[in-house]
């Protein structure tokens, strides 16, 4: 890769910055006065169910739709007015969009030859080493398997150098162990060009296994962004507490805060959460705690300062997935919670009376929100606007 | 049900050879060794081939006729991907109105077509000739090649043009390397499809030609006193060609995919 | 191929948002075709009203016609023409069933059959297509021979008794419904053969597990399946039969007893110069087309015209 121009091509990648950029359709928003800073070199995720305007907001940087309001700002440049011919960022496509009607080699040297670089055809064939399909240069893309054809995807797009490279689902159309083979190879291969990546996905895993940044978004707004550990352990709104794995949430209210720990009334019971950990100090609140974090045991445990515990409640299904065991605990008072054990050969049958405790410092807590068991991206109203 | 897989495979052949044979019989009769009239036959003879301009008018009509079908194409074909590409693409008031107006020349009877444009002449003071049936052709021609590169405009991906954007081609950049390279194919069989319809229209032509003879005209004319072989010549030249050409794009196309093991 | 997008060509609606852009572009690619429709389609419909209601002025010489609002010339034609009329829709209702009857097993023998030899598959519909590549005429003229009172089909009917010594077949209704039906029996298979082709074969396996035997499956999967293929195939049979001259001239299949409407406007346009009469007659023709088309597209519910 010692041969590139360097004056030519991007170095590194560029800083992404999106300021108040809105796109509205007639009677839809698509996205919702987003403002976020994606810093060159990273690997961004914008994690969401379908129809949160996620891959709105890829097509808004990569300038094939046109901001309704905002400002989009490429290495400190304003490129919002700009057409996508003009700007230094490139997409691979979710259906990879590969020319049908040229050759592989033809494919990946496209936009190099439309920038005018005399030694494209060589570029090219760099690329293609670098995705190990250099021996396929002469094929269609029609005589390639999908993991093939998503790898020239990546190779025509990364050839160019872009500032930022974008990723509209690439690995969608993959099968499940493919996918995970192809997740590693980008990571690999963003750290070995150290290319800005935006990548955009439905997938909670592959958000979570490539990104350094995830921004969840959920009814064309960022719900939360930040390092997926952090955005896991800590949830901050109901949607990424549900989206980004699972949760047990039990709907209250504040009853008595203190610096270091907010009570709160659930039905009879009082639940403890971190002061820290809270979102809300007082009025209406919904206390949240992840399924693995929670003890199932027979025996009612001794009480502990540190440990949150209620029961006994009676296991009403017990499913066993291999590595763990997934309980569905009824506890009087509360809602159906659930409990992932790890398989230590102890199951659990159902019909049992348990008790269930955790530390209490893996309690969260976040604002109170109605909610109605329609998913937002089954909601109908916003997939018709959408269809306009 | 042992009896119905054979049935349908057996009707499905016995059909095709009906299809086919009045052109047999037209292609054999080229062969004929005719006098004034090809009814009987009188024996093999290349004759009719080798010099085919002997029959009075034919070769003239022939000419025409080539003509007529080769401008009525071209322009027919440029005028109806323009507007196959403005239905598919793009959101327009009068999307409705603009569908009924191709419709319409399609399900008119082509009686009332040439009757109508040859009423539309004659009140004008146009005099008919090769200009006024060039004129008609491509009115009824646009029709079918909006319905056949409509098709195929329809069938192209956007994403494959908005990939050429991202890759930094210009909007020109994009039609030439990207949009028209995908559409030749079916640009091409509307032209085909103009260039047939042309070439075989009589109805119409009849209507508006005057004293221009185009081939279909010339065999109407001869029909009643008996059409010489030379006209079974020149039918047959074409037929041979067109065969040949769609047998080689169509089926080549078939043994193509099969050996590389793409599904159609 | 071409025809067969006759039936379905996917609606206009399917394009995403994302592609509709300004109608300035569409309007500069739309006017020059619209333009030439309008000039060389629409008006020469009002051409012909006008025309229809012309009358000679006196002593005229032939063919010359003065604009007036002469509506007695319409009486005169479905008086004069009333039987042609029944006739050319008699005749283009049978060779359009005819057609049908041999174009649909066709069809579904090319699109289902053929499907796992793409080989032949393409071959039966180069043959299918191939009668558009001669010329009409000839084709039906070697049908008038073909059927001719001595010719090799008659004659060997009747060398074995199938048909009286007298018979003829050449100059009857049948041998005019017999070409309207072979010519235009590639109009019907090839939309026929479009929708066939789609046609997932695993729905009639679905039919049959639900019990449903072969026949049912036909008429309630196949059938409704396929009705975009029969309403345009049937469309581009009947319209065009109805309105031919070709079949039914005595030059050709016909005689004077089988003479339909296109036979009536040709000879009173080109030969008797009438040029009232042969108007009227084609508006006649045109809105009873159009009357049976709306009809039929509307009953059979396709409102995909293109």
């Amino acid at each position: 890769m010692a041969t590139h121009d360097a004056s030519v091509f991007a170095t590194g990648g560029a800083d992404l910055e999106l300021v108040n950029i809105s796109k509205v359709y007639p009677g839809f928003t698509a996205v919702d006065n987003i403002s976020l800073t994606v810093p060159a070199g990273s690997f961004f995720a914008l994690l969401g169910p379908s129809g949160c305007g996620k891959t709105t907001t890829l097509r808004l940087i990569s300038g094939l739709e046109a901001p309704t309001t905002g400002k989009i700002l490429l290495g400190g440049e304003d490129v919002t007015n700009t057409k996508p011919h003009q700007r230094t960022v490139n997409t691979v496509f979710q259906s990879y969009a590969l020319f049908p009607h040229m050759t592989i080699l033809d494919n990946v040297s496209f936009g190099l030859k439309q920038r005018k670089f005399a030694n494209a055809t060589e570029l090219a064939h760099e690329a293609l080493r670098l995705v190990e399909l250099d021996h396929l240069a002469s094929r269609k893309p029609s005589q390639l398997s999908g993991g093939q054809q998503q790898r020239v995807a990546l190779a025509r797009a990364v050839v160019n150098r872009p500032a930022l490279l974008l990723l509209d689902e690439p690995l969608g159309a993959l099968d499940l162990k493919l996918r995970r083979q192809m997740q590693i190879e980008l990571k690999a291969i963003q750290s070995e060009v150290g290319l800005t990546f935006l990548h955009v996905t439905h997938d909670q895993e592959e958000a979570m296994t490539m990104a350094d940044t995830v921004a969840v978004m959920n009814k064309g707004k960022i719900e939360q962004m930040g390092a997926p550990a952090e955005l896991y352990e800590l949830p901050k709104t109901r949607f990424v507490a549900t989206f980004l794995g699972q949760s047990n949430l039990f709907d209250g209210t504040v009853s008595s805060s203190t610096a270091s720990t907010v009570s709160v009334k659930v039905g009879a019971l009082s639940l403890d959460v971190p002061a820290a950990r809270s979102a809300v100090k007082s009025g209406e609140i919904t206390v949240g705690v992840r399924p693995e974090k929670i003890a199932i045991t027979r025996k009612k445990p001794a009480a502990s300062s540190t440990r949150t515990l209620i029961g006994p409640g009676v296991v009403v299904d017990t499913s066993f997935t291999g590595v763990s065991t997934q309980y569905l605990v009824d506890v009087p008072g509360l809602s159906q919670l659930t409990v992932f054990e790890q398989n230590d050969g102890d199951i659990v049958k159902a019909g049992t009376e348990v008790w269930l405790s955790w530390e209490t410092e893996f309690s969260f807590g976040i604002p109170f929100e109605e909610h109605s068991f329609v998913d937002s991206d089954t909601n109908t109203t916003t997939l018709a606007a959408q269809a306009k | 049900m042992r009896l119905g897989r054979f049935l349908l495979p057996l009707y499905g052949v016995l059909a095709l050879i009906y299809l086919l044979v009045p052109i047999v019989y037209t292609v054999a009769f080229s062969f004929n060794d005719s006098r004034r009239t090809n009814i009987i036959w009188n024996g093999f003879t290349f004759d009719k081939w080798l010099n085919v301009c002997d029959a009075q008018g034919v070769c003239l009509a022939f000419a025409n006729s080539i003509f007529i079908a080769t401008v009525s194409t071209v322009v027919a074909t440029v005028l109806g991907t323009a507007i196959a590409i403005a239905l598919v693409r793009y959101k327009f008031k009068g999307r409705a109105a603009t569908t009924l107006l191709l419709f319409l020349p399609m399900a008119t009877p082509e009686v009332v077509l040439g009757a109508g444009l040859a009423a539309q002449f004659l009140n004008a003071g146009v005099p008919k000739g090769m200009l006024t049936v060039i004129l008609a052709h491509i009115m009824f021609c646009i029709s079918f090649v909006v319905v056949t590169v409509r098709a195929r405009v329809a069938g192209l991906d956007p994403k494959l043009e908005e990939a050429g954007r991202d890759l930094y081609a210009n909007p020109t950049g994009v039609w030439w390397k990207i949009t028209f390279p995908l559409l030749l194919p079916g640009i091409m069989a509307a032209a085909l499809l103009a260039f047939a319809l042309s070439f075989d229209d009589f109805i119409i032509t009849n209507f508006n030609s005057g004293v221009v003879e185009t081939l279909p005209t010339f065999i109407y004319t001869a029909a009643s006193r008996g059409i010489p072989a030379e006209a079974n010549v020149l039918a047959s030249a074409v037929f041979i060609l067109a065969i040949a050409a769609v047998i080689i794009t169509q089926v080549g196309g078939a043994i193509r995919r099969k050996r590389l093991g793409i599904k159609p | 191929m071409a025809i067969g997008a006759f039936s379905h060509g996917p609606s206009g609606t399917a394009a995403p948002a994302a592609s509709q852009k300004k109608s300035r572009v569409a309007w500069l690619l739309l006017l020059p075709g619209i333009f030439y429709l309008l000039l060389f389609f629409i008006t020469p419909l009002f051409s012909l009203i006008l025309t229809s209601f012309k009358t000679a002025p006196p002593a005229a010489f032939p063919g010359e016609y003065v604009y007036a609002f002469r509506w007695e010339n319409y009486v005169e034609v479905l008086g004069m023409y009333g039987e042609h009329s029944l006739r050319s829709f008699m005749y283009a209702g049978i060779a359009t069933l005819i057609a049908l009857a041999i174009g649909y097993p066709l069809a579904y023998f090319i699109g289902v059959r053929l499907r796992a030899y793409p080989l032949l598959q393409s071959l039966a519909l180069v043959l299918v297509i191939a009668p558009f590549f001669i010329s009409f005429l000839l084709r039906t003229v070697a049908w008038k021979q073909l059927l001719a009172d001595e010719g090799l089909i008659v004659g060997t009917m009747k060398a074995f008794a199938i048909l009286p010594p007298d018979a003829h077949i050449t100059g009857t209704s049948i041998s005019v419904i017999f070409g309207l039906a072979y010519n235009f029996i590639p109009f019907m298979t090839l939309p026929l053969y479009t929708s066939i082709e789609r046609l997932d074969l695993r729905l009639l396996e679905a039919s049959n597990d639900l019990y449903a035997n072969s026949f049912t499956t036909f008429r309630k999967v196949t059938v409704p399946l396929t009705l975009p293929g029969i309403v345009s195939g049937t469309l581009l049979t009947f319209i065009p039969a109805a309105g031919d001259y070709v079949n039914a001239s005595a030059n050709f299949l016909g005689s004077t007893q089988t003479a339909m409407i296109g036979n009536v406007i040709e000879n009173n346009f080109l030969v008797t110069q009438n040029y009232p009469h042969a108007a009227s007659m084609s508006l006649v023709l045109m809105g009873a087309i159009l009357i049976l088309v709306s009809a039929y597209v509307f009953r059979s519910g396709t409102d995909d015209l293109l």
